[in-house]
Parts: C-alpha cells; structure tokens; sequence
C-alpha cells in the first residue's frame, strides 16, 4: 500500500542530510567523530616525533603549540563527545524498547551543529592558525595574546556546545519518557543508565562552558575585560568557569565508557551484572562528586592550603565508588565463562589500566605533592590511562561489539585482534614511561627539551609506542574498510545478548520494533531465551508513526557556521581588501542569522505530522 | 588470546626493566653530562619542601600500589581461571551481587583515603607557611616575564634575572607575580609549583641543603617559548652569598678593552637593560650576566661557544627563542642588530663588554 506513505523519502546524500533516524545520526556521528579521532592522532604522532630527541627540529614552539592544543581539543570534542554520542544514539532507544529518541529533529540539529561547529575548530588549518593556548585556553594567553585561532575556538566549540546540550536533553527525556512498557528505572541496562546520568551532567556542566566562552569571545571581539587585569578583570575567574565544567566533562566522558564497559563483560562471561544497584549508585555519586572537585586542576593557582584541602579530600573520595564499580566488574566474571572476543578484550584491558589511571588520579589528588606533579609529564600520563586506556578502550569495545547491531557486518575479528595488540603495546609504551618523565622533572607542553636531563631514552620510548598506536588504528581502519564490503549478514543477536537491541534484525527496520516489547526484569533477552521464550509483546501490531526526514536541521546548522565566521572576521584584518571589505560589512553575520531564522520560522509554520507505517507493510517486512 | 593479554600486562615491568639497562637509575640520573649542574628531581629532592613533597609522594604511592596489587591478583586470578575452556557451554549461576562484598569494598577505599588524607592536610598547611615577615629568610619578589625571570632582592635592594642565587640552608621567601600571562615557578629538585599570575601575588618558600646550580622552569604554557624560559637557582655557600650580595651592590665597573662596547651599551640598550644591579630595567638586568649559565634559555654561555651563542642573540633574537605576532605587536620582543643598527664590530664590542659583567 503505497499510498501510505504522503511524506518524501529521500535517497542517498539527501537522505544522510535530511535523517532525523536515530540510527543514521548515530552513524553520522560515527564518521564525524571517527574523522576528527584521525585528525586528533595525527596531531598526536607529530607531537611525539618533535619530542622523539632532545632540541629537535621537526616543528618551532608556535607549531607545537598548536598542534597540543588541537590535539586535545579535538580529541576530548570532536572525537570523544561524538563518538559517545555514536553509541547514545545507536543504541539507548533500542535498549530501552523505543522507535526514536523523543525528539527526533532536534537529534539531527545536534549533531550538524556539532559537526559544523568542529569545522570551525579547524579552519585554522586553512586560513588564520591554529588555537594556541592548550585545550585549557588559559587567559589571558587566549585573551590578549593569541590570534584568531582563539576565536576559532571560543566560536567553534560554542557552536559544537549548543549541539552537545540540546543532545543530553533529548536523551534525558527519552530516557525518562519512552522506556518500553515494564522497564523501570531498575531494569535499564548499564548502559543506557550511563548514558542517562552522563546527560545530567552534560545539561549542567555544558551552561558553564557556554558562559565561559562567551566571556572569552567579548573579551576579544568586542574588547570587554572579564580577563583583563588592567581592566579590573581577574585571569583565574576563566580557569574556575573552565573546570567547573571541565572536571565533570572528564566523567561525561568516562561514564558512557563504564557502561559500554557494564554491557560486554555480562555478555562474554555470561553472566550478569554483579551488584546492579551498587553500580547504579555509584555511577550517580561519581556524577555528583564530579561536580565538586574542579579545584584540584588548580591547586598551583594559589587559593589557600584550606581550599586545597577540602578539595583533595572531596576527590580522593571519588576513588570510593570507582573502586565499587571496578570490584563488581571483577566479580562479573568471577564465575563465568570468558570468552576473548575482541569486544572483550577491550573491556577486560579496560580493568586494569583504567585503575592504573585511577591511582595517579588520587596520587594528584593531595596538594603538596601535586605541586611536584602538576603541568608535568606525570599528569600527561595519567589523564591519557584514564582516557585512553578508558575512554577510548571503551569506544573500541563498543565498535566491536555494536558493529553487527549498526552495520548488520561483523568486524574481524582476527584484525581486531591484531589491533588490539598494536594499540594496547603502544599505549603502554608510549604513557607508562610518561609517569617517570613527569617525576623526573619534565614540564608538559614543551616543544622541546635540553639533554643530559635522564629524558633522552623515555622520549624515545614514548614515541616509538606512539607508532604502533598508529599501526594498531591502521589496521582497525583496513577492518572497517574490508567489514564494510562484506554482505550483510549478521543475524539479531549475534553475541548471546542479553538486553532488548538483541531482540531486532541487524540493522534495525526504521521503526525499530513492530511491536513495544514488554519488559519484566532486567536482561529481559537473556531471560526470554533461558525460559525459551521470546520477548513478548506490550502491544497489537498497529500503525507506526514516523517523524519526517527534514533538511532545516543542517540549513540552521549552515546559517550558524555563516554567522560564526562573518563574526569572527568581522574585523580581522585581511591581506586581499575585498575579503577585508566583504566581511567588513557584517553581510555573512546577516546572512548566517537570516538562514537560521527562516529555517526556525519555516519550521514552525510548516505542519508536518510525520506519516505512519501501515500494518500490511510490516507484515510484508516479516 | 589472553596469552596476549598477559604480555601487555608485563609491558611496564619490562619498561621497568629497560630503563634500568639503558643506564638510568630510577631517579632519572644519566652520568656524565653537565657535571656542574646538580642533579635534582622531584624523586631526587635537594631541600626540605622537595623532601616533604616525596615522602607524600611515596606514602601515597605505597598505598596505591597496594590497590593496584590486589586488584590486579582478583583481576588475572578471575581471567586466567574463569576463560572459557574447550566444549564448556554450561550457563554459569547468574549472582546478583553480594551485600558483605559491597561493604568491604566500600569501606576499605574509605580508610585508605583517610590515611592519606591525614599527611596531604597536614603538608598542605605546612607548605602554605608565610614566610614573607620573616626576618631569617631572603625575600625574594619574583616576576615572570615572558619568556624571563625577573628577580628582586627586597631588602638587600638588588635585582637580577634568569639565575636566582641564594644562600644555602636559609629559607628563601618568594613573592610570586607577573606582568602578561600566567606562569608557574618550578625548581622540580628544591620545590613544587606555584603559578605566577597578573593581579596576583602568591607566596611560597624553599631551601636547599647544598650549594650548586638547580634548574628551574616555567611550568604553565605561555607560548611559542615556554619550553625555553627556563631559569637556574644557584645555591652560595652563606659566605659566598654575602660576598655577591655586596659585590652586585657596587656600581658597575666597565673592565679594561671594553669600553667602546660599554658607550655602544649605554647608546643602543640602555632604554630596556640595566647593568647596575640596584635597577631593575624594563627587561633583563645584566649586572652579572657574564656569570651567567645560558643565554636565551638553552645557548651555552660559558663555553667555548659562548661568543658565538650570545652574537647569535644580539643579531636576531626571536630566531634563538620565538616569540608570537601578537607579542612582537605589544612590543615584547629584542629588536634585531640591524633594526638597532649595530654593525658586526659593534656587536661583537658588545659581546665582550657583556661578557666582561662578572661578580
């Protein structure tokens, strides 16, 4: 019955520009963050070869500096943020027995102006150079004493910021509004409950951050003084609004992890979850300490041993519902039967070296002896064992686990294997001997160093590890390329599951599920196939209503990319003087804030109900 | 595969095991370069704040490596004994969770964070004491600079940059500021950090229990040549340290055969540095910079490429330490030679005048 379908069903680009598809955007967030993931490593490679030898001259002091800088903001971002995003999007509707998210246009509006904003980011490649005052962008080195690549950066991630905030607040309604019937708060998978509490702190940290950037934007566009001592202005209010949304962003980051982390061990140990309330708790009482410990990213600034004090202690608490969180993983597969998958291998790595991370995290935790540590190479290698060797331990164990779920292909297992070994021998590699430098005297963000300090050998070490992290995500890629022309083939519950994205074809209809299902216990696959049953329905088989694919998502996303350059332009100085005369004139701030009110005004004038999949269609889809 | 596993596991041992080899001890200690400059690191500390700095260092990481030993034995005891074996395809008993473990992994995270709470407050307040109104210790007002470091002695009234020299076993009271962007003052073997920031002042102190030449560092980015603006701290015996005190405090003497690159001096550099150590000047004081280490941060000034290193920096300054556009805007950066229209001989009469500044 064709007729049903009233809406336009776009096909090709246009369907990729047009998705409101959770699926899809999850996959575009896939290819943005997995693109800015490549650019970020490369930074990271030529960081290492610069540092490969004592008062090398492989890049000058500007360069370097914006290379670190780039590299740390596109990696935390542009590849970290999106690539949980990826995971959010691909897979907490299906895990929570829901057909989308709750808001399905606004989940494409974030992700273009995410996408458009990490373009601004980087345009210093093309025109104008790079950031160059570290991904912390400290004032006022950032204020009064960078070039326009510190605009790049106020502008670009405030446009990325608005597509992260608008993100965790769909996914905190969807969270709460559209859990299949029967599946209460205490039968959400780990996952999805990660996903939920990271979205609360996305909707309070990511406001800081956007406050924050606009104060650094005044203060160079428009000459204001927030950071400005000479104009009453105080530098270290910048580092307080940066960390207070700095320091939780760690665990926005990190909590997804713990649960893609919470979802692959139960299924290759065959076991579930140990101690799912004490996880669930704990991953709440992370979110809430996070949000008190910024301070200890300042203990050097000079704020009194009393202050430091209390902050160390609120961190050192932290460790406390870690540890919870690391014994129950253990115990998850205490008693199972563990099966080395390469999804597995990841998250059992995870353990380990993630602790590694967490020891040095309360190491740095006490004031005194953080003066020894801090802005050395030790606190380098301890935020790179938490987000590499969790975050991004994480992410990879995720791809490998959800690959079949997204792309209905398997990845390789054998090249993951291989990848697995390269990246995990090159992050021990090129981090762990970072600790020794960092004891050893070694300040970070350096672009080079004299001889005859003891660094010479470690350097060399670290950079050598740095290559076979490089081979390690060469050959995830050559997997991906080869997996991607292989046929679709994987069946809906390829690993042994346990959780409701198992229960549908790999990749998913559109709608997801024919039916809601109806959920009576936690793990509500596992214990369908235990009793050799299936998951039963909540509902008749009826007609299924769909959002419409809409352009206007990416056309507001353009109009801010416009704005947010004719802004930044607006009185740079250029070399050709019609560029100089164009931007001048304010036309393409007019511009880009035109394209993106017709777009909002379009968008409410137009009645766009969205259309709905007829029962004889799904039928004939069995 | 996790034969694997356990290989990147005994990764950091074998690093361990490497860096021994290759003629590091585990204090970072490589033999035979730079005699003259002492070895000290925040592991290999020379004064009491560095001292009471590693001993928090080893306690808490005495604590933490025995987490991480237990946690790893319940890691790879699990791993390695619960894999699955060949033809196993039973379902292992789905345990919910074990409320005596809970407990037991709550509670004892708890007592080890508050036995290393206890000595973190107790040097945390220790190392916040004030020494500025004390009359026993050398106060010392410190601005950085990018990239240099401005040093004045408050009450003996002189000034001097780049090299802080001290008496030894006295508390040195420093007054920390600066006067562009923010900067941390290190001496990774006598003191931890302590950030150096416009409209601020921060006090900290140290000691060292030796005499010798400590390096120090800026430890806060500041641009294209943070990693250069380095500065050395050199400990004088409490004789010594008098007798420079009362030398730097005599007039400048202008040594025989360098006299025409002292008017040179006083006709193209003046404006910006003093050689008389009573003045501060608007950039580097030069009162003694014939004793001094290194010039630009990393050049030799002592050696035999002394004269060659310092006429390196007079020709063309931001091609020895680079400075960004902005900063060459707001005026901090040395004019090259030929902007300052010092011909080869000029620089080269300023050269030995320069060197000639011995205290």
């Amino acid at each position: 019955m064709a007729h049903a379908h009233t809406v336009k069903r776009y096909s090709g680009l246009m369907d990729w520009l047009t998705t409101v598809d959770h699926k899809k955007i999850g996959i575009l967030y896939l290819l943005a963050g997995g693109f800015f993931f490549l650019v970020g490593g490369l930074e990271a490679l030529l960081i290492r070869i610069q540092l490969i030898q004592p008062l090398n001259g492989f890049v000058d002091g500007q360069t370097f500096n914006e290379l670190i800088t780039m590299h740390g903001t596109t990696m935390i971002f542009l590849a970290a943020m999106p690539l949980i995003f990826a995971f959010m999007n691909a897979v907490v509707p299906l895990q929570i027995g829901a057909r989308d998210v709750a808001f399905p246009f606004l989940n494409a509006v974030g992700f273009w102006t995410f996408f458009f904003g990490g373009l601004i980011v980087n345009v210093g490649w093309l025109y104008g150079g790079n950031p160059d005052a570290g991904w912390t962008n400290y004032a006022p080195l950032s204020t009064g004493f960078s070039g326009i690549g510190a605009d790049y950066y106020a502008i670009g991630l405030q446009i990325a910021g608005i597509g992260t905030l608008v993100g965790g607040i769909n996914f905190l309604v969807t969270i709460i509004n559209m859990r299949a019937p029967g599946m209460t708060y205490m039968r959400m998978p780990m996952f999805t409950w990660t996903v939920f509490v990271t979205s609360f702190i996305i909707l309070f940290a990511f406001p800081a951050l956007a406050v924050g950037l606009v104060l650094i934007s005044f203060d160079r566009l428009f000459d204001a003084n927030f950071f400005n001592v000479a104009g009453g202005g105080n530098p270290v209010l910048w580092e307080h609004i940066f960390w207070i949304f700095g320091h939780p962003e760690v665990y926005i980051l990190i909590l997804p992890a713990f649960g893609i982390i919470s979802e692959i061990l139960p299924t290759f140990a065959k076991k579930r979850i140990f101690g799912y309330s004490s996880m669930i708790f704990a991953t709440v009482l992370i979110a809430f300490l996070g949000f008190m410990v910024w301070v200890h990213h300042m203990f050097t600034v000079g704020l009194g041993p009393l202050g430091n004090a209390l902050f160390s202690v609120s961190t050192m608490l932290i460790a406390v519902p870690t540890g919870i969180k690391i014994f129950n993983w253990i115990f998850t597969f205490w008693g199972g039967r563990i099966e080395f998958t390469t999804a597995n291998l990841y998250a059992l790595a995870f353990v380990p070296t993630f602790v590694m991370g967490g020891v040095t995290g309360v190491m740095l935790a006490s004031p005194a002896a953080d003066f020894q540590y801090h802005d050395s190479y030790f606190v380098v290698a301890h935020f790179h064992y938490v987000i590499v060797g969790g975050i991004v331990l994480g992410l990879f164990g995720g791809a490998h686990y959800w690959w079949p779920k997204m792309f209905g292909r398997k990845l390789s297992e054998s090249l993951g294997k291989v990848t697995f070994v390269l990246f995990y021998t090159g992050f021990q590699l090129t981090f762990f001997v970072q600790h020794l430098l960092g004891l050893w005297g070694m300040p970070r963000r350096v672009y080079t160093y004299l001889p005859g300090q003891g660094w010479d050998n470690l350097n060399l070490v670290s950079t050598i590890g740095a290559f076979f992290m490089t081979a390690g995500t060469i050959v995830l890629l050559i997997n991906i390329v080869l997996t991607t022309m292989k046929p679709k083939d994987q069946p809906a519950d390829p690993w042994d599951g346990r959780t409701l994205e198992w229960t549908i074809p790999s990749p998913p209809q559109e709608y997801n599920f024919k039916q809601l299902p109806l959920v009576k216990s936690l793990d509500p696959l596992w214990e369908a196939k235990m009793k050799g049953e299936e998951v039963p329905a909540a509902e008749p088989l009826g007609p299924i209503h769909m959002p419409s694919p809409s352009i206007l998502p990416f056309t507001m996303s353009v109009g801010l990319f416009i704005a947010g350059l004719g802004i930044m332009y607006a009185n740079h100085d250029f070399v050709n003087q019609s560029v100089e005369k164009f931007f001048h004139s304010m036309i393409p701030v007019y511009a880009g804030l035109a394209i993106i009110l017709i777009s909002m005004f379009l968008r409410s004038v137009i009645d766009d109900h969205g259309y709905h999949i007829e029962v004889e269609e799904l039928q004939k889809e069995v | 595969m996790n034969r694997w596993l356990k290989v990147g596991r005994l990764l950091p041992i074998l690093l361990l095991v490497a860096v021994a080899l290759t003629g590091c001890s585990l204090t970072g200690e490589e033999t035979g370069k730079e005699i003259n400059i002492e070895h000290a690191t925040p592991l290999a500390p020379q004064g009491s704040v560095a001292d009471g700095q590693l001993s928090l260092i080893n306690q808490s990481l005495g604590i933490m490596l025995t987490v991480l030993i237990v946690v790893f034995a319940l890691f790879f005891y699990a791993v390695i004994r619960f894999r699955k074996r060949k033809g196993q395809d039973d379902i292992p008993k789905q345990v919910e969770g074990n409320h005596v473990l809970e407990i037991i992994w709550t509670v004892i995270p708890i007592i080890l964070v508050t036995i290393l709470a206890i000595p973190t407050i107790y040097y945390t307040v220790k190392f916040a004491e004030d020494y500025s109104k004390s009359k026993d210790a050398v106060q010392v007002d410190v601005t950085a600079k990018l990239y240099w470091w401005q040093f004045n002695y408050k009450n003996e009234g002189i000034n001097t940059a780049q090299e802080l020299v001290v008496p030894v076993d006295t508390k040195i009271a420093v007054t920390l500021t600066s006067t562009d962007v923010i900067h941390s003052f290190w001496i990774p073997g006598l003191a931890g950090k302590t950030d150096a920031a416009p409209g601020m002042v921060n006090k900290m102190y140290f000691d060292a229990k030796k005499p010798g030449i400590y390096r120090g560092k800026c430890a806060e980015l500041c641009g294209p040549s943070h990693a250069l603006m380095d500065f050395k701290v050199i400990v004088k015996t409490k004789e010594d340290y008098k007798a420079w005190v009362a030398s730097m405090k005599k007039p400048a003497k202008v040594a025989k055969g360098t006299e025409k690159g002292a008017e040179i001096f006083k006709a193209k550099c003046m404006t910006c540095h003093a050689v008389d150590a009573t003045k501060p000047g608007l950039f580097p004081n030069l009162a003694n910079f014939g004793d001094r280490e290194l010039v630009g941060g990393y050049l030799d000034n002592q050696g035999t490429d002394a004269k060659k290193n310092l006429t390196k920096w007079i020709n063309d300054p931001t091609s020895v330490k680079q400075v960004s556009d902005i900063q060459k805007e707001k005026g901090l950066a040395m004019p090259t030679a030929k902007q300052l229209g010092l011909s080869d001989s000029d620089v080269e009469e300023l050269v030995n005048y320069l060197h000639s500044l011995k205290k």
